[in-house]
């Protein structure tokens, strides 16, 4: 906004903003430091540094961890969100570019069929999708990144489709005239030409699947839990939590998603901001 | 190349579309007549029509859930907005720093529902330590509790639609305004404000359907205590379905009309996103 002088004015808006920063990254801070406090020190005193009487090290990192067995949660969280996101990318921008190409009343009903499901809430489909998936035996973790492909389909199509409606027809007849097949157009030609909305519809879906609790709760976490159905665990039956274990399995969660955001927060910014289509 | 590429249907469509069947065409429409039966699992439902529509307004929970929701969403949508629009004009000033501001601000918005959830019973619990209460003592506390949670994790991602609106804008009118001498409040309200329309219409929306939908943050941060009274609509739902057995007609009901109050919601930000990006 043109004014770039340093008046007092600018002065004190920056110290505001300052101010503001320190308290958005405050309720963070107070985990990491309570993470390193006796689990009866935390409950009462969250804001008081730890002492010589309230330190412990790391022994809630060594509790929590085996506790929840965090690093098989960590592990199923990489499977599957790897698993789903590389699914879903491959499949759906594939199925976008044909309902763009081939025009009928299929593909166009198709595609708004997969339009509408975005707008679905999940607890619309919780009960009868565990159901279903039960009965085909999905209720696995290979079976749960299908399930998460069908499921993630609706807002992946729909920006595929958005961005396949921008691209030239003519790159893809020269392609067809040089003798590709389609097969080979879609992944010579039109495949690296999205890479825009590859990384916009992959950091969505990352971030959708990583913290998704209720789908992998309901149909893998009796037996394989991701890290939100294990933090969740750490809830005992009548409401007590081990508080020391929680905030050293709190920071532990934290820690992953911090390093991949500030390694492509260009890309995450800018790709959250484009999946504002979905309610 | 039409010709030739509809012989590849099953492999570019028919994978994405089993699954989408599977994962939602079939548990969508199933769940819509499930609503209408009685049943314990799927295959012994038994048609009762609008029944489980009636059950579930006969207990108070649906309703107090409804308008527990709603009151959370008026509250959470005004002050994020107005929030997110302030550092956003805040961060366009142009200052040394303005984009680690705004990764910082944007983060919490990366952190799943549960982990916000767990973060801020911390927080709050000890905050009211010192007054001798904690979070499930009222469901005013949890009720704020919620706000408060939603705030941190939905102001930096509402910022930042609302920082590309006001890039958009072109300098030049900027620049007129201040030679014509307007002062900075009447810039925003003159300026700013009616030029970012667009973007306050999808911000407002997203932070509807948003609250409306919230489930993660809610178990986490109260789990409904005390006595179900900070239970949102989406929690509800689900403490229908798995904590009440002979209720899962209901809870389908109950999902069922969820579904309708969120679409009605979702479709008007779905048209006004599109229309949007035509313009652009």
């Amino acid at each position: 906004m043109g004014n770039r002088k340093n008046t007092p004015l600018m002065t004190g808006l920056i110290i505001l903003t300052t101010i503001l920063a320190i308290m958005f990254l405050f309720p963070i801070a107070v985990v990491f430091m309570n993470s390193f406090k006796g689990k009866f020190y935390i409950s009462d005193a969250p804001f008081s540094l730890p002492n010589s009487e309230t330190f412990v090290g790391f022994a809630n990192y060594a509790e929590g961890l085996i506790k929840i067995n965090f690093i098989s949660a960590f592990g199923w969280s990489l499977f599957i969100t790897l698993g789903s996101v590389i699914l879903i990318i491959l499949c759906t921008s594939m199925t976008a570019w044909f309902l763009v190409r081939v025009k009928n009343v299929f593909t166009n009903g198709l595609y708004y069929v997969f339009a509408f499901s975005m707008i679905v809430p999940f607890q619309m489909v919780m009960f009868t999708l565990t159901k279903v998936a039960n009965t085909l035996h999905l209720d696995n973790p290979v079976g749960i990144i299908f399930v998460y492909l069908g499921f993630g389909a609706g807002l992946a199509v729909f920006m595929f489709v958005g961005f396949v409606k921008s691209i030239p027809l003519e790159i893809e007849e020269a392609a067809t005239i040089d003798g590709c097949n389609p097969l080979q157009t879609f992944f010579l030609v039109v495949f690296p030409l999205m890479k825009p909305t590859l990384i916009t519809v992959a950091i969505l879906q990352t971030m959708w699947v990583w913290n998704d609790y209720l789908l992998p709760y309901l149909l893998i976490g009796s037996e394989y839990r991701t890290v939100p159905v294990a933090i969740q665990y750490l809830k005992g039956g009548y409401g007590s939590i081990d508080m020391g274990a929680m905030m050293a399995m709190l920071v532990l969660t934290i820690i992953p998603i911090v390093i991949f955001y500030l390694c492509s927060q260009k890309y995450i910014i800018k790709g959250v901001a484009a999946g504002a289509v979905k309610g | 190349m039409e010709r030739a590429l509809k012989k590849y249907f099953p492999i570019f469509v028919l994978p994405t579309l089993i699954a989408f069947i599977i994962a939602f065409v079939v548990p969508f429409l199933l769940g819509v007549y499930l609503s209408f039966t009685e049943f314990t699992t799927i295959t012994d439902a038994r048609w009762v029509g609008f029944d489980n529509y009636r059950r579930a307004f006969a207990t108070s929970n649906f309703v107090d859930a409804l308008i527990f929701t709603a009151k959370f969403a008026i509250v959470s949508v005004v002050t994020i907005n107005v929030f997110a629009f302030l550092l956003a004009l805040l961060l366009t000033r142009g200052f040394k720093g303005s984009n680690i501001f705004r990764t910082i601000f944007f983060m919490p918005n990366l952190i799943g529902g549960i982990v916000l959830g767990y973060i801020w019973q911390l927080i709050i619990n000890g905050v009211l330590a010192r007054f001798g209460v904690t979070l499930t003592f009222s469901a005013t506390y949890g009720f704020w509790g919620l706000v408060i949670l939603m705030n941190w994790q939905m102001i930096g991602y509402m910022m930042v639609i609302y920082i590309a609106g006001i890039q958009n804008i072109s300098d030049s009118i900027f620049e007129a305004a201040m030679i014509d001498g307007a002062s900075p409040i009447r810039v925003i309200r003159s300026i700013t404000l009616p030029l970012v329309m667009p973007a306050i219409t999808i911000s407002l929306f997203l932070t509807i359907s948003n609250s409306f939908k919230m489930f993660d943050q809610n178990l986490a941060l109260t789990a409904g205590a005390p006595m179900n009274q900070t239970a949102m609509l989406a929690l509800d739902i689900y403490n229908t379905f798995y904590s009440r057995v002979g209720f899962e007609g209901v809870g389908q009901a109950k999902a069922v009309m969820f579904f309708l109050l969120v679409a009605c919601i979702a479709i008007p930000q779905l048209i006004l996103t599109r229309k949007g990006e035509v313009e652009n």
